[in-house]
């Protein structure tokens, strides 16, 4: 069964996701232009752009737990899932500059002064060196230091999940549904007997 | 007293009724007759000041005992029953107890106030309340000398009011005045829009309107009225003290932790909406400013 499926992934495309995965976007900013947001479309678009942005990137964070402990494979997606999630956290952002705050001098105070601002910004600036080094030639040029770099995820994923905790008013649960399984998801990554091993090597130096 | 305080009219500033109708209800045929009744209101307006359409003022409402979404008020709040309903008034009063809401209906004057809403969120609509002077209604139950505040309830219902399931807030929602600020003239019990009774996402059958104040001070669907002589609780205030305050007068000055109060969105602008700036007591400085003569409104904010 698992087989079947994987050898029907491997059919599909990868460069499918850059095609498909954007129209979302189109179609919120359609929705918006013609009232398919409600009385408020600004932020609606910030929330759903940035509601996306997340569910892209824990997507990204969910593929090698999905391999290691369900032998499903959608590596050959993963690039394409971190990119796209990097281009929603930057119409996130986008929005936000251009529709949102408007005012230049207000957005680096709000940069500095407002926490959850400052804590989605430093996940957008943690994502910058990944979506630049998201290509062949700096995976090879990188060598093992690729996959060290490609760590800063698990900080950004993790940021851009607080930075939505810290929004919202009152006690509310989805957005610590959403950290929730972030950290799910980066705890299956802990490998006992590696753990065990550089445990055994630093209490016996 | 009712009628103590005026729009400042002016003829032209009388909105045509196709104005304040979006396409969509003139459409809708139905909803459009409704308000043909309304074709002759003598509502006018601040000079400036055009109302919200009807859809923005029912469609976009923070009504947290539906949900925290915008719209999961107008979606849920189908549910909730408002007839029988009555107002228990207690604590200082020569009067107390429980009072039907067509009683009250029957003893106060309605009028119509068209009033700057300002939400805490920097947001903000233009909405033709109709209503009677929380004044009045206090008068009539008889306030006693030692009354210094005025404590607010919502009902609480979790079978109808499906947001109540979660603890967002600390149900019931509570709120509160000082008692000057609930016997001021602006101070309002809206029970309709547009002439046409309130909306349950906008807090059917009775809700407070305090147009100085941000908007979650105007508790919704209001159930239980006390005179106290102590600053009662307030729901914002024991979900985060840091952020919201007792007394949450709109001012550009003091900033909420997390944004800045200095400007807002009128609701309505589409997706390139501009910001324009707040004003201080929500344009209601006047009126009102005398009211916190001497306080630090940044202590007391
Ligand atoms: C890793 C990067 C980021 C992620 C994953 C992210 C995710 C989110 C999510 C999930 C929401 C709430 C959506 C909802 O309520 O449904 C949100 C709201 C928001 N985000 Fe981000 N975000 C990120 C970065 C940023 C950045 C860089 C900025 C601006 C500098 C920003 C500004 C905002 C604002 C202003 C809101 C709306 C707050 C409000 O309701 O007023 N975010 N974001």
């Amino acid at each position: 069964m698992l087989e079947r499926v994987n050898s029907g992934l491997r059919r599909i495309p990868a460069w499918l996701l850059y095609v498909v995965l954007p129209l979302p976007a189109v179609w919120f900013l359609y929705l918006g232009l013609t009232g398919g947001l409600g009385a408020e479309p600004i932020k609606a678009l910030e929330h759903k752009l940035g509601e996306f942005a997340l569910q892209l990137l824990i997507a990204g964070l969910a593929v090698t737990p999905l391999r290691r402990h369900l032998g499903l494979n959608l590596i050959r997606f993963r690039r394409a899932i971190g990119l796209m999630a990097f281009l929603y956290v930057f119409l996130h952002l986008l929005t936000w500059l251009v529709l949102d705050v408007q005012v230049l001098s207000q957005i680096w105070a709000d940069i500095l002064k407002r926490p959850y601002i400052t804590v989605g910004m430093a996940g957008f600036v943690l994502l910058v060196p990944l979506a630049l080094t998201s290509n062949n030639f700096s995976v090879r040029k990188l060598g093992p230091r690729w996959r060290k770099l490609h760590k800063l995820t698990y900080g950004a994923v993790l940021l851009g999940a607080v930075h939505y905790v810290m929004l919202v008013k009152g006690f509310q649960l989805e957005p610590l549904i959403y950290l929730g399984v972030i950290l799910g998801l980066l705890a299956l990554r802990i490998e006992p007997k590696k753990l065990r091993r550089r445990f055994a090597r630093q209490s016996a130096a | 007293m009712a009628f103590r305080w005026k729009n400042t009219l002016t003829e032209n500033d009388v909105t045509p009724e196709a104005l304040y109708l979006s396409r969509r209800q003139l459409m809708g045929g139905a909803a459009g007759l409704g308000l043909a009744t309304l074709a002759g209101r003598a509502g006018a307006m601040e000079a400036g000041l055009e109302p919200n359409d009807w859809d923005d003022i029912t469609s976009y409402n923070n009504f947290y005992e539906f949900g925290t979404g915008k719209s999961d008020p107008a979606n849920n709040a189908h549910a909730l029953t408002i007839d029988p309903w009555s107002v228990r008034i207690d604590g200082l009063v020569d009067k107390p107890g429980d009072y039907a809401f067509e009683d009250i209906m029957k003893a106060m004057s309605v009028e119509e106030r068209i009033y700057r809403f300002r939400c805490v969120e920097a947001w903000s609509m233009v909405v033709p309340w109709n209503g009677f002077e929380l004044a009045d209604l206090l008068t009539m139950a008889g306030i006693q000398s030692g009354a210094k505040y005025v404590a607010f309830e919502t009902l609480y219902r979790p079978e109808e009011m499906v947001g109540q399931k979660y603890a967002v807030l600390d149900w019931p929602y509570v709120e509160g005045l000082r008692l000057d600020e609930a016997m001021h003239p602006l101070t309002l019990m809206a029970t309709g829009i547009y002439g046409r009774d309130i909306p349950k996402q906008n807090g059917a059958p009775l809700r407070l309107v305090v147009p100085w104040k941000y908007g979650f001070k105007s508790i919704k669907s209001i159930v239980r009225i006390t005179l106290t002589d102590k600053e009662p609780p307030t729901s914002w205030n024991i979900a985060n003290g840091r952020e919201y305050g007792f007394y949450s007068n709109v001012n550009p000055k003091v900033d909420h932790p997390r944004w800045s109060q200095a400007s807002e969105r009128v609701i309505g602008g589409g997706l390139f909406a501009r910001k324009q700036p707040t004003l201080m007591f929500n344009g209601y400085e006047e009126e009102v400013a005398s009211l916190y003569a001497g306080m630090d409104l940044g202590t007391f904010f």
